[in-house]
């Protein structure tokens, strides 16, 4: 019988809707594992340790009212990334600039997952600003991956999938700009969603690449991003880019399987670079979705190999108008000086890190007076060209299937020098972005020495979650990869820190 | 598309991001890396092509212009480096 702490969401409401146990149990159990192998993972920039036991005891006692029927997540934990806003909570984005910065309202998502009961545990550590693929570019310390303590869980989302992986909390909410929920998921043996552009307000999201962030859940299975994905899903009135569409019953279509699914394969997917055992795994995992009943055959995305180019024009260009808002004056840090130019300079020169400065003078080179067209006019013409090659693809098959990465999770300072082999590592999760889909990452198998887990992409067309889901569903019901927990030694009644 | 004319200085001086003299170096053989990179882009026809702006076609979302609640002087304020009078205070910008 596994311990409380290593069950999924849909597994504990159950448990907790018979009675069998309560949330404070649950909540005791994922704290007693957070002390026994924070140390080593470090997924948490803050834990919320009384916070999370008075709601869990109020969701046991909203339970005893009878006010549970209305409430899918009454007494489950859940972490969230360092980037949505939560009303008295710290909001750092994995950066100095923000270090002392607590949120004054909760994000829209934020609101709803506290409506239907969720109890909100910590706040998970990132990528500065959500840039990057490694957790190494937090301002505070590195993530590690519960699988290898010397490999990178990937980033930005690298808290969300780690404690997930580790076994610190159930799932997790984390952002998706290029691939910053699938390429961790991918990395730590998760399962990672990110829902169509628009599906899921924005709203307390702080902005990185306002046309290509979108929030989504980290989870131990299809079922439970299907049960936050309801809870989270829906038309926001405060966010501009907000869809309209009314919200499907994701997890009432969850069990059609996938016999008479139409499964793209992108020939262009088939790059240098991908490893045999990433490659080999994705081709297990086709061979059992074609045995469910699922029909494969080849499609062409021609324009795949721009889309890192385009991405890297696109991100950073948004990204430098997005952080010009930290000026050292409103909030945040500020190191002063002489006039307001100065102040500025100053406050932002020390308060962001090496990536975020290096994006920020990148957009700031592609947008500037003689390059835009060059440069970011000639990306967002690209970007419509690589969206035209999804939907067209569309029109022939349901989903499109791909490795979420071409390797498996690198080491610790591998990449960290040099940003063009970091930007490379996204070039299967970023068209999801740029063309506006959905897509999900997850466990199809696992590398030979050492072991490290894989992940398979599955990616649908706007608002085609309920499909997606579907499919990811059938797939991990023939499964057991997403059942498998890593070796972490634990360190009871108290822990050391992790070497080397 | 040539980037021959990488001006880190005066890009950080436009973006207000004081470097250091290493950082900046740093940043230059970087950024020349990426922008070789991104050449690819010079690859494709993008004749007649329409750019694209966003994820999603939607157009002029308006809402109701009316008066709604917002967050209370005070806590507006509360995350300010530096306040006065309920004002944030800011360094003399007008001699």
């Amino acid at each position: 019988m596994p311990s409380l702490n290593e069950l999924s969401l849909t597994d504990l409401r159950d448990l907790l809707a018979r009675g069998e146990c309560s949330s404070r149990e649950v909540v005791e159990a994922c704290l007693d594992r957070v002390d026994a192998v924070e140390a080593q993972v470090r997924a948490f920039l803050h834990l919320d340790r009384e916070g999370a036991l008075r709601q869990a005891d109020a969701a046991d006692a909203a339970r005893r009212a009878g006010e549970a029927s209305d409430r899918p997540l009454l007494g489950l934990p859940l972490g969230l990334k360092d980037v949505l806003a939560e009303q008295g909570q710290q909001l750092t984005c994995g950066s100095r600039i923000l270090a002392d910065f607590i949120s004054p309202y909760d994000a829209t998502v934020v609101e709803r997952l506290r409506q239907a009961g969720a109890v909100l545990f910590g706040r998970l550590n990132m990528d500065e600003f959500a840039m990057g693929s490694s957790t190494e570019n937090s301002a505070y310390f590195p993530t590690r991956n519960p699988w290898d303590l010397d490999r990178t869980p990937g980033g930005s989302s690298g808290g969300c999938a780690a404690a997930v992986a580790a076994a610190e909390c159930p799932a997790s909410i984390g952002s998706d700009t290029g691939g910053s929920v699938r390429q961790p998921a991918a990395f730590c043996g998760v399962v990672g969603l990110k829902p169509t552009y628009g599906r899921v307000s924005r709203y307390g999201l702080v902005a990185y690449a306002s046309s290509l962030d979108q929030v989504g859940p980290v989870t131990r299975s299809v079922s439970d991003a299907a049960l936050l994905l309801g809870v989270m899903a829906g038309h926001d009135s405060r966010d501009a880019t907000s869809l309209p569409d009314p919200a499907p019953d994701y997890a009432a279509a969850l069990d059609r399987g996938v016999r008479g699914l139409r499964i793209g394969l992108p020939r262009e997917y088939r790059v240098g670079g991908l490893a045999p055992e990433v490659g080999g795994a994705v081709e297990a995992a086709v061979k059992v979705l074609a045995d469910l009943g699922a029909e494969v055959r080849e499609i062409s995305l021609p324009h795949t190999e721009h889309s890192v180019a385009a991405y890297y024009i696109i991100a950073p260009a948004e990204a430098s108008a997005n952080l010009a808002r930290f000026d050292g004056i409103r909030y945040g840090r500020r190191e002063d000086g002489p006039d307001p130019v100065t102040l500025y300079a100053r406050t932002r020169g020390s308060g962001f890190g090496r990536e975020v400065k290096r994006r920020i003078v990148l957009g700031t080179y592609v947008l500037s007076s003689g390059y835009y067209d060059a440069y970011y006019l000639r990306a967002q013409k690209v970007r419509a060209l690589i969206r035209r090659d999804f939907l067209r693809a569309f029109e022939e098959v349901d989903l499109i299937l791909t490795p979420t990465t071409p390797t498996t999770a690198f080491r610790l300072g591998e990449k960290v020098d040099d940003p063009l082999q970091m930007y490379l590592m996204d070039v299967f999760t970023l068209a999801c972005n740029l063309a506006g889909l959905c897509g999900i990452s997850l466990p199809c198998g696992f590398s030979g020495s050492p072991r490290l887990p894989i992940g398979l992409q599955l990616l649908g067309p706007p608002l085609g979650e309920t499909v997606l889901l579907q499919a990811a569903q059938a797939y991990q019901s023939a499964t057991a990869w997403h059942r498998e927990l890593p070796g972490l030694a634990t360190a009871p009644g108290g822990s050391e820190p992790a070497s080397g | 598309m040539a980037h021959t004319d990488l001006d880190i200085n005066y890009l950080a001086h436009l973006a207000r991001l004081a470097l250091t003299p290493e950082e900046a170096a740093a940043l230059n053989g970087q950024l020349a890396g990426v922008l070789s990179y991104v050449e690819k882009l010079k690859e494709v026809d993008v004749t007649g092509v329409e750019p694209m702006a966003h994820a999603q076609p939607r157009v002029n979302v308006s809402r109701p212009d009316e008066v709604r609640p917002s967050l209370p002087h005070s806590e507006a304020l509360r995350n300010a480096p530096a306040s006065a009078n309920g004002l944030f205070v800011v360094p003399k910008i007008v001699e």
